[in-house]
């Protein structure tokens, strides 16, 4: 591209970087602020006097974390979701984006499937009934509450259906020839060269199912068994307590809540999505728009 | 078509049955990889459609769906008689009309600047950086967020240091909408420049080359070159959010709102959550749910048919 050196170009390149910095930092601000937050003593915390830099360097909120038994249940209890709804999610993803993304020639009910799913995705019975079928079920209280209502992320089959139907035809009428049935076409090619789909799917499953707190208030009650969204949750914003508080009570409230503390918290929690994200988001454009926006 | 002839050599008869077998094959493979999602979709989003006759009912649990009796239209009258239920969808489609507009402008506002950038590594940094919010709960924005708005947080130490009045943010019915409009378009905007910045990368570049040969500045090339190449996308987006005009965002406003801001806070979604598995009124609950989902359906389906239409959109 032509740039020109003259200095009103120069000034408006300016403007632009600074007004870029501008919005990073206010997008990076509220995080930075909660890791000052932890590690600041809780006197300056409840003075107002912690913003950008750390106040009196503190390091015990972390120490209590260590020591706090419930937090790491819950957290354990996210990992498992993770791992266990996150491989149902790919798995069941994987399989019904194949067979959706043949051609109607291919697969004579394929549009039948894809006007079910597509209903699923527009409708629902809302959340009384929801609740009530997996409570008849007898998932209450149990680790498939929380993985099997959601086990097909429809929106995310449709992503990788669009991306599978733009894999050239050549590719899979070679392995055709050689004998090659559905299955051995779609672990042998369609999922090895769809990859960055896949990454950018994975990094959606896993996000969802750590940051999930909702399902967890409503179909867990035991209280050794909430995932960890959950329980910070209930830790900083007990809602249903402050129903009759007044604005003083409310104040009140947040003063005696210990910030620092529920701050590390915040950030504990945060670790295993900043640890996964920087991997998987660079795919992010590629799956996305492949994916999404199909012309 | 997938079909290629196996052999040259065999009869032709012979040749057709083995396709057909294989297809027929092929064909029950593909039944049987869609079998345990379809299960799953089956108990967990069908099955609980059939719940919404709960809505026309006087649902009383120990005597289940079949037992109870019916109560024709009544919820949905008490729904329109119950002053609540028409704050809650006012409050509904505020929220969510403020944030479709702002969650339109600012993207396109911020992939432009974006566009200006030529170093390479700056630009996936700032990228980095502005998407991670769009990654992180609602619990975890909503506990930050309540800090740096609350009344002796951070926003207002400013606030005070320019000399302005303390705000009550999250008690304030005044504040409350425009702080969920402004803080859920600071979560999303990084996430919604993708689009964009794809569409900008496909603009073809000869163009800006002849207009900068015909001295065109940088703003008269972003107004005549980059915002019209932008247009169709601009165009798909704003269609499509139309189907979002009923979600205002339950996990935001859960983790944000308070009693004080229920007259302005409150929306449906909330309160089909606080009326049905706090309050128990289940059928009363299913009807404002039903009520919703109708009127999304709706719109969703006439966004699509507009996006189709005007625009070339096929999700399938």
């Amino acid at each position: 591209m032509i740039q020109s050196k003259t200095l009103g170009s120069r000034l408006s390149r300016l403007m632009i970087m600074l007004a870029l910095v501008l919005i990073t930092f206010v997008s990076l601000a509220p995080i930075v602020n909660t890791i000052m937050v932890s590690v600041s003593s809780s006197t300056a915390v409840n003075a107002g006097r912690v913003y950008f830099f750390p106040v009196e360097l503190n390091f015990s909120s972390y120490g209590q974390i260590l020591n706090d038994t419930k937090f790491w249940k819950a957290f354990l209890i996210s990992v498992e979701r993770v791992l266990l709804g996150g491989a149902i999610n790919m798995i069941l993803t994987i399989l019904m984006a194949y067979p959706l993304s043949r051609s109607v020639t291919q697969f004579r009910s394929r549009n039948k499937y894809m006007w079910i799913i597509v209903f699923t995705m527009l409708f629902s019975g809302g959340i009384v009934p929801w609740y009530m079928v997996i409570s008849k079920l007898g998932l209450i209280n149990s680790i498939w509450a929380l993985v099997l209502p959601g086990a097909v992320p429809v929106f995310n089959v449709i992503l990788l259906m669009n991306f599978f139907k733009g894999i050239p035809k050549e590719l899979e009428e070679a392995a055709f020839i050689d004998g090659a049935g559905p299955l051995k076409i779609l672990l042998k090619i369609f999922i090895p060269i769809s990859m960055p789909s896949l990454a950018t799917i994975t990094l959606f499953v896993i996000v969802g199912h750590w940051n999930n707190f909702f399902d967890g208030i409503i179909l867990i009650n035991d209280s050794e068994k909430i995932p960890l969204q959950t329980y910070l949750q209930q830790l900083s914003l007990t809602r249903d307590q402050m129903q009759n508080l007044s604005v003083e009570q409310l104040q009140q409230f947040n003063k005696i809540s210990n910030t620092t503390l529920n701050s590390a918290k915040i950030l504990v929690s945060m670790i295993p999505i900043l640890l996964i994200y920087p991997f998987l988001q660079r795919y992010l454009i590629h799956g996305i728009v492949l994916g999404a926006v199909k012309e | 078509m997938a079909q290629v002839e196996t052999t040259v050599n065999q009869e032709p008869e012979v040749r057709y049955r083995r396709k057909k077998k294989r297809k027929t094959f092929d064909e029950m493979t593909y039944h049987a990889m869609l079998l345990p999602g379809m299960a799953m979709l089956f108990i967990f989003s069908i099955v609980p459609m059939f719940g919404v006759v709960m809505a026309f009912q006087k649902f009383i649990p120990a005597k289940g769906i079949l037992g109870s009796a019916w109560a024709g239209l009544d919820n949905f009258t008490y729904m329109f008689q119950l002053p609540d239920a028409k704050q809650i969808f006012v409050n509904t489609l505020v929220i969510a009309v403020g944030k479709i507009v702002l969650g339109l402008i600012v993207p396109i506002v911020f992939a432009l600047l974006l566009n200006e950038v030529r170093l390479k590594l700056s630009k996936s940094t700032i990228q980095t950086i502005v998407y991670l919010p769009h990654f992180m709960s609602w619990v975890v924005l909503g506990t930050m967020l309540t800090m740096i708005f609350s009344f002796d947080g951070m926003i207002n130490n400013f606030l005070e240091f320019l000399g302005l009045e303390r705000i009550m943010f999250l008690a304030s019915n005044d504040w409350f909408r425009p702080l969920l409009i402004v803080t859920d378009t600071w979560k999303e905007f990084g996430y919604g420049t993708i689009v964009y910045l794809a569409a900008l990368t496909a603009i073809n570049p000869a163009l800006y080359e002849s207009a900068a040969m015909d001295g065109a500045s940088r703003w008269k090339q972003t107004l005549n070159i980059t915002l019209p190449g932008m247009f169709p996308t601009i165009i798909l987006l704003g269609t499509l959010s139309l189907g979002n005009v009923l979600n205002a965002g339950f996990d935001q406003v859960f983790n944000l709102y308070n009693p004080l801001v229920y007259e302005t806070g409150d929306i449906i979604d909330t309160f089909v959550y606080r009326m049905g598995l706090i309050n128990m009124q289940y059928s009363f609950a299913t009807a404002i749910g039903l009520m919703k989902s109708v009127i999304s359906f709706v719109l969703i389906v006439i966004s699509y048919r507009l996006a189709s239409r005007y625009a070339g959109y096929k999700i399938f």
